[in-house]
């Protein structure tokens, strides 16, 4: 395999961002929505739930 | 008690179902991009950044265009709803154009012996877009009256759209002014196993947008709900504060007229 130094770069830089940052959102959305009443989380739960 | 756990998080099953998929989605998107797929002619396994690079700039064009659609429905609507989806939106679209840029750059070392090229038209639009992504949530930061700053944002959040078809189209419109190469799916030059691979791409950083754009959107409608408690407490506490004024002048008018 060629370019395995750049294949390895740009596939890793993506997925650790984005990883990094799903992890940042659950985490700021656990913390927030302890702070907030249940029936002010108008959009927080599907329905089914 | 289970049902009060939920509640903490801004999971729900459409999360959760999303999650799953990208669980499986992202290690066979690796094996797709990695070992099925075959090299190319001309890039040769520089190919397989593609698979990554190209359908986070069509998503990061779909962040953008969402976040200007926001724009304008808060601005002609004044919904915070539509608002709270824009700023969403285009944070993660912040983070895809990033991405782009740097996977695009990596990708062009080996395939046109350049990190970056400052003649290239889509290049250089590219990075105004992140640019202006970048003042609009930067604008969101300027403490002022949160309506006012949602409507400054969505000024420039319809302008930043504006620049996706200029993107998108720079490679027809200056040719001459471009490394880039026109589309190759539309054209039909690619193998069979490529051209499933990159779908599969699509699909699973459509998935994370999704996923992404439905937490973030469900953190912004909650810091909005806990900024306006804010907002309503400070007023309700100034009301307070002028009626215990008004009643602790009263004694003394009626002291002072006696």
């Amino acid at each position: 395999m060629t370019h395995v130094g750049y294949l390895v770069a740009g596939w890793s830089i993506s997925l650790i961002s984005f990883f990094i940052y799903a992890w940042r959102i659950v985490r700021k959305g656990k913390k927030l929505s302890s702070q907030v009443p249940k029936d002010r989380q108008r959009w927080m739960t599907s329905s089914t739930d | 008690m289970q049902s009060t756990e939920k509640q903490e998080f801004t999971t729900s099953r459409g999360t959760r179902f999303m999650g799953i998929s990208l669980l499986i989605g992202i290690p066979t998107l690796l094996i797709f991009a990695f070992l099925l797929s075959p090299a190319d002619d001309n890039m040769d396994d520089a190919v397989r950044l593609i698979y990554v690079h190209v359908p986070m700039a069509i998503f990061a064009y779909v962040a953008i265009i969402t976040t200007g659609i926001g724009s304008v429905f808060f601005l002609w609507k004044k919904s915070r709803w539509w608002d709270t989806v824009a700023h969403a939106s285009a944070e993660i679209g912040l983070i895809l154009c990033g991405l782009v840029l740097i996977t695009g750059s990596i990708w062009g070392r080996p395939t046109w012996n350049t990190w970056w090229e400052w003649g290239d038209v889509r290049l250089v639009t590219t990075l105004v877009l992140f640019l202006m992504i970048l003042g609009y949530l930067a604008l969101r930061q300027v403490p002022a009256n949160p309506e006012m700053r949602a409507k400054r944002a969505s000024v420039v959040g319809i302008i930043a759209a504006v620049n996706i078809p200029i993107i998108n189209r720079s490679v027809e419109w200056w040719e001459n002014n471009t490394l880039h190469q026109k589309s190759s799916l539309t054209d039909g030059k690619l193998e069979n196993l490529t051209l499933f691979t990159l779908f599969l791409g699509f699909i699973v950083v459509g998935i994370s947008y999704l996923w992404l754009m439905t937490h973030r959107f469900r953190v912004g409608w909650m810091t909005t709900e806990i900024e306006t408690a804010g907002i309503a407490e400070l007023i309700e506490e100034r009301l307070n504060e002028g009626n215990s004024t008004v009643v602790n002048s009263q004694p003394q008018q009626k002291d002072g007229t006696k």
